[in-house]
């Protein structure tokens, strides 16, 4: 006797409650705070952060520490989360020309107005595995020095005023900024829109791609013209008040890539621009989105269309991790009344196969 | 964020998002068959798992409807299930598995067996929404092809199917024209449910969300599956009655039963099995659980 498959609802409590037990894993070892993963696990924080478009640590911890550190999953019940969320309106454009910098490169200048400011930096480490940290030690104090008074002005800005590099494009006036998550993605798309795609990507399709972009498919000849880490004002115009007023502060990553010239008949030849921006300290995403950002910008000036980097619609459809798991993890659910099609088709047509062959002794002879 | 489901709206989205959603399910009525683009939320479910259906669900759904929702035909399987708590959770609505008693029936890969009728809708989950997307993977490019009609390159398709195989080799999620306009993915149900789409009493919504697409068939209208005169498009069914119920005019599920080729087949439709069993039918393996009886009793 044959009783058709029941009990998936219980299944799935069991299978809900199997899993809190195994995220809080040995009971004997003391549970993480929030607190112990914003601060020590800080730049997972900033990833859950940028890539779940929500800045909020506490809100990124708490996906982290419920995602067992699946920084995917985490991302994804942040964006849940967000989507749920009132829109008060658009803040004004943050200036990181005036970013409070605690970290400040760039590769284009030994020396440059400002100077260069490492910053908590793995760059220059040796990857030696640190046995000291695994019994836990207090680190040194950091040095300090007294704040140089100077302003550090963007490389970029120092190139524009030589008329070295292309201007920045600016936004029109009363044009508003395009949001994805807010209206339907359509091709070709804005740079507003591929920024904002890019900014939400996957870091690791966006650095893969980034890298495709080095080894010669979309070669853009990229120099780090500046990469700054440090925090930024947020300022929204409030219509009641007739004035912007202060919402706090928030820490970003900024890259910007000089990249090959650019010139025709009427336009001198003049260094083009890549853009790469994200919450937190994330330099790897925001080099390789500068990266993407200037590849994409092909059409727009003018390059032959040649690898996978430069094409927006591949680019921009694959991007987004959230998206990318839930369509490949889909398979997992039940495909039985496709999959039974498929095999009722296979067997037709074998058997038809089979017959064509068993009349046909000529073609087992020559084979 | 383990608020109570009283902190969210009613059926989980906002008002705001609804009435965008149903705008789009306007213009899809007024257009059978066209794609309208919408600006698909993150749902609490991922992409690829019924986002899109759950939004159109949730922006059409009101209080005193009833909800049913399958997955392969089915009320059991998991996805189903966990779809089914999510709006019993947020909108609090009455749900049931019976066919006939649901004003909104959710679906994943198939048409119900039981006709449906004017009162209901019926919301497909779409993963590809795109009917052109594996012949042209640019959606500058398929876009275009709508607009001018152009579905030579599908017919090309179907032919060369034809001409390596001697039959149309698209077993499910197999295209239709619809209002003899739009080429249409019918999402992937098995080509035996095309013909229940043609003049169907009920409206029907499809939505897809990691693509943010919306299209929908109007209550009767032409729908077509595309063939040629000399290979008609033909439903397949496996050629057995169902091993539980005796419906020999079902479709069905395989059901491996040993590892020696042993096999059954029965309903992939689990209401109508039911339904057929509570009403007397009998196939080779129905001895049949008490609470099945039940459930229809």
């Amino acid at each position: 006797m044959y009783v058709a498959v029941k009990g998936g609802e219980r299944a799935i409590e069991n299978a809900h409650r199997l899993l809190a037990h195994e995220r809080r894993g040995d009971l004997s070892v003391p549970e993480l705070s929030l607190d112990q993963i914003s601060e020590q696990l800080s730049l997972g924080v900033d990833r859950v952060m940028a890539e779940g478009s929500l800045y909020d640590r506490e809100l990124a911890a708490l996906a982290i520490k419920q995602a067992r550190g699946d920084m995917i999953e985490a991302i994804f019940l942040a964006r849940a989360f967000r989507a749920t969320l009132p829109r008060f309106g658009m803040t004004e454009a943050v200036d990181t020309g005036v970013m409070q910098v605690q970290r400040r490169i760039s590769s284009t200048f030994k020396d440059i107005p400002g100077g260069q400011v490492l910053g908590p930096t793995f760059d220059y480490t040796h990857r030696l595995l640190d046995p000291s940290l695994a019994s836990g030690s207090a680190p040194q104090e950091p040095a300090t020095a007294s704040t140089a008074e100077t302003p550090m002005p963007r490389v970029t800005d120092i190139l524009k005023s030589d008329g070295l590099i292309e201007p920045s494009p600016q936004q029109e006036k009363d044009k508003s900024v395009g949001d994805l998550t807010r209206e339907p993605l359509n091709f070709p798309a804005d740079r507003d829109l591929r920024l904002q795609n890019l900014a939400r990507g996957d870091e690791g399709f966006l650095l893969a791609l980034g890298y495709s972009t080095q080894r010669g498919y979309g070669r853009t000849h990229p120099f780090a013209g500046e990469i700054r880490f440090g925090e930024v004002e947020v300022e929204f115009f409030a219509e009641d008040a007739g004035f912007a007023v202060p919402l706090g502060a928030i820490a970003v990553t900024e890259c910007q890539m000089v990249n090959q010239f650019k010139g025709s008949a009427t336009e001198p030849p003049c260094f083009t621009r890549g853009y790469g921006l994200s919450f937190g300290q994330s330099e790897r995403k925001t080099m390789a989105m500068a990266l993407v950002d200037r590849t994409l910008r092909a059409r727009e000036l003018g390059e032959d269309l040649v690898a996978p980097a430069q094409d927006e619609e591949f680019v921009m459809s694959h991007s987004d991790n959230v998206q990318s798991t839930g369509f490949v993890e889909h398979l997992k659910l039940p495909h039985y009344v496709d999959f039974q099609s498929e095999l009722g088709l296979l067997r037709k047509l074998r058997a038809e196969f089979e017959q064509a062959n068993a009349s046909d002794p000529l073609r087992e002879a020559a084979e | 964020m383990n608020a109570p489901a009283a902190a969210y709206n009613f059926a989980y989205l906002d008002e705001q998002t609804k009435r965008m959603i149903r705008r789009a399910i306007l213009k899809a009525i007024a257009i059978p068959g066209y794609q309208v683009p919408f600006a698909s939320r993150e749902m609490p479910m991922p992409y690829g798992w019924g986002t899109g259906g759950v939004q159109v669900t949730a922006s059409i759904l009101g209080p005193d409807d009833v909800l049913k929702v399958i997955d392969q035909g089915s009320d059991d399987t998991t996805n189903a299930i966990s779809i089914r708590k999510f709006f019993e959770k947020t909108a609090g609505v009455k749900t049931t598995t019976f066919t006939k008693d649901a004003t909104v029936i959710q679906t994943r890969h198939r048409i119900p067996e039981e006709p449906l009728h004017d009162r209901q809708v019926l919301v497909y989950q779409v993963p590809i929404p795109e009917p052109l997307r594996f012949l042209e993977p640019r959606e500058t490019e398929t876009r275009r092809m709508h607009a001018l009609s152009e579905y030579g390159l599908m017919h090309v398709k179907l032919y060369e199917d034809i001409a390596r195989f001697g039959h149309i080799a698209t077993s499910y999620a197999y295209p239709v024209k619809v209002n003899a306009r739009y080429v249409m993915d019918p999402s992937p149900t098995p080509k035996f449910d095309n013909p229940k789409m043609d003049n169907c009493e009920a409206l029907q919504l499809f939505g897809a969300g990691r693509e943010k697409r919306i299209y929908a068939v109007p209550p009767h209208t032409k729908v077509v599956s595309l063939d040629f005169e000399d290979h008609p498009f033909s439903r397949y069914r496996h050629d057995a009655p169902c091993a539980l119920c005796g419906a020999d005019d079902s479709y069905l599920d395989e059901i491996v039963t040993d590892d020696r080729g042993g096999r059954m087949f029965v309903c992939s439709d689990t209401d109508y099995c039911e339904k057929r069993r509570a009403d007397g039918h009998r196939g080779t393996e129905s001895a049949v659980g008490p609470d099945l009886e039940a459930k229809h009793g």
